[in-house]
């Protein structure tokens, strides 16, 4: 996934709450159209929720990666 | 001698002011509050004032003067300036400060004119507000009350939710219910970020017929039509909408070019330093840390960061940090409440709603204003 550029960098390990969708969302509000987003959750609820709710919000899921200890969603700003 | 400088008297700088005097003699240090008013709001008594609760003025807002040890020196003036690199705040009317350690915080803002249409919404986000609010609500004959919110982050997340429960519980009381229909718009797919205690609150809020719309993140609202839209493309017609305001940092860290995105001070989610500049410490709703904007969280922090410049000045050095921790009350109305506690490595656990958590509730809202401002808790 290295050739991906990532343009925010949202570390939400550890957040229960607001949690990392609220941290998604929050970032995403601030981002520009095109911008791609890389979120890092250890939060296990992370992995129903951000994929919901970034296609419910008409957004792209680039991809969701397990690293060590944490998950990483890539999202990017379409709309 | 070394001057500690606290920039903003609310709930966090309060704490860290009165922690260090008690620890540092007046020949160690010059301790310094600067707060915009003379006045400290126990904004958690918003939501109580909205809700008709005859509260005591002493209960929602005393003299910041007479919270603070006698050791700080207090200054009511407005910062308009923090340069870490030259390490001084200027100040409106007394111009420069100087310091060797300087705490920032300012807490947070409120900006509802960032929804469009946002005039015909009402918020508790406000001590005015809530008053009005609390007109309006006595006055309702019945209908759809939609409760949402306008921007993320915001103070306190359970706050909407809880105030959905209380809305049951007001209008139960007023023998309406029946008249009511309450309707909460979740920004997640749940009602609450993490999934235990989400499902504590959905139980609760399914048993009061609280209808509840799931990934609802108000965009704006039709003053006219009364419909509110969300960012996902969904609206919600209703004729009382209760809308959480978008927040901001404060104006001072947005114009010192200290904040991200929409004012948030980056920091050390550990330490609480900025950036490279280890005597420049922030604390509470200012930063932009992945905990919640609560009193408990500026509350922890500021206790962290009290130990740690005092160990400084005292040639220690303190490996204490910030562990992510919050503690959080929810009240659901005929006296019950859930409590929650969780830091970064362990998640809230699925809380059980009951009398005793309602009682401890109350309890933190008398002892805010002497132990838990005065550092001793
Ligand atoms: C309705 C409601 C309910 C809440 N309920 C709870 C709850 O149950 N539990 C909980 O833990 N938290 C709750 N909170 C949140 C809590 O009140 C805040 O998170 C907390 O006060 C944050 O503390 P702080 O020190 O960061 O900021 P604040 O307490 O907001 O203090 C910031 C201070 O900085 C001052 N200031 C800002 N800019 C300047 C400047 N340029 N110059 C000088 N002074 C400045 C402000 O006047 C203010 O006094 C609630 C909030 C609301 C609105």
């Amino acid at each position: 996934m290295s050739e991906i550029k990532v343009d925010r960098v949202v570390d939400a390990r550890g957040s229960h709450c607001p949690g990392p969708l609220m941290e998604l969302i929050k970032t995403i509000r601030n981002a520009k159209i095109g911008e791609v987003i890389a979120v890092y959750s250890t939060d296990s609820g992370s992995k129903t929720d951000i994929p919901r709710w970034v296609e419910k919000a008409g957004h792209q899921l680039i991809g969701v990666y397990e690293r060590e200890g944490y998950t990483e969603f890539i999202v990017k700003k379409v709309k | 001698m070394k001057r500690i400088l606290v920039v903003g008297g609310g709930t966090g700088g309060t704490i860290v002011a009165n922690v260090l005097a008690r620890k540092l003699s007046r020949k160690e240090a010059e301790i310094i509050v600067v707060n915009d008013s003379s006045k400290h709001i126990y904004q958690p008594a918003f939501i109580y004032t909205a809700l008709g609760y005859n509260l005591k003025e002493r209960d929602i807002a005393r003299e910041e003067k007479e919270l603070l040890n006698k050791n700080v020196k207090l200054i009511i003036d407005n910062a308009v300036g923090i340069d870490v690199e030259n390490r001084y705040v200027a100040l409106e009317r007394t111009g420069k400060l100087d310091y060797d350690y300087l705490v920032i915080a300012t807490g947070s803002r409120i900006v509802p004119e960032e929804v469009p249409g946002y005039q015909i919404a009402y918020h508790f986000y406000s001590l005015e507000e809530a008053r009005r609010l609390s007109k309006v609500l006595e006055e309702f004959t019945g209908g759809v009350i939609a409760v949402g919110i306008g921007g993320i982050p915001y103070k306190c997340p359970p706050a909407p939710a809880e105030f959905c429960c209380l809305l049951d519980y007001y209008f139960t009381r007023k023998k309406m219910r029946d008249k009511v229909e309450i309707h909460y718009l979740s920004p997640l797919p749940r009602t609450f970020p993490h999934e235990a205690v989400a499902e504590a609150i959905t139980e609760m809020m399914e048993k009061k017929n609280i209808y509840w719309h799931p990934m609802f993140n108000i965009e704006s609202v039709d003053p006219e039509k009364k419909i509110v839209y969300s960012l996902e493309g969904e609206s919600l017609k209703f004729d009382l909408l209760v809308m959480v305001p978008p927040h901001r940092g404060a104006k001072v860290v947005e114009e010192s070019g200290l904040g991200v995105d929409s004012g948030w001070i980056p920091v050390d989610k550990h330490t609480l330093q900025y950036k490279e500049y280890s005597e420049v410490y922030v604390i509470g709703d200012a930063t932009n840390l992945p905990v919640s904007k609560s009193g408990a969280a500026a509350h922890f922090e500021a206790k962290v960061v009290g130990k740690r410049i005092y160990a400084d000045i005292t040639g220690q050095k303190s490996k204490l940090v910030y562990d992510g921790r919050v503690v959080c009350f929810c009240d659901a109305g005929f006296r019950k409440a859930i409590y929650m506690d969780f830091n970064y490595e362990n998640p809230p656990k699925k809380p059980r709603f009951s009398y005793l958590w309602y009682l401890g509730k109350k309890m933190v809202n008398k002892l805010y204003w002497s132990l838990i401002l005065g550092g001793t808790i």
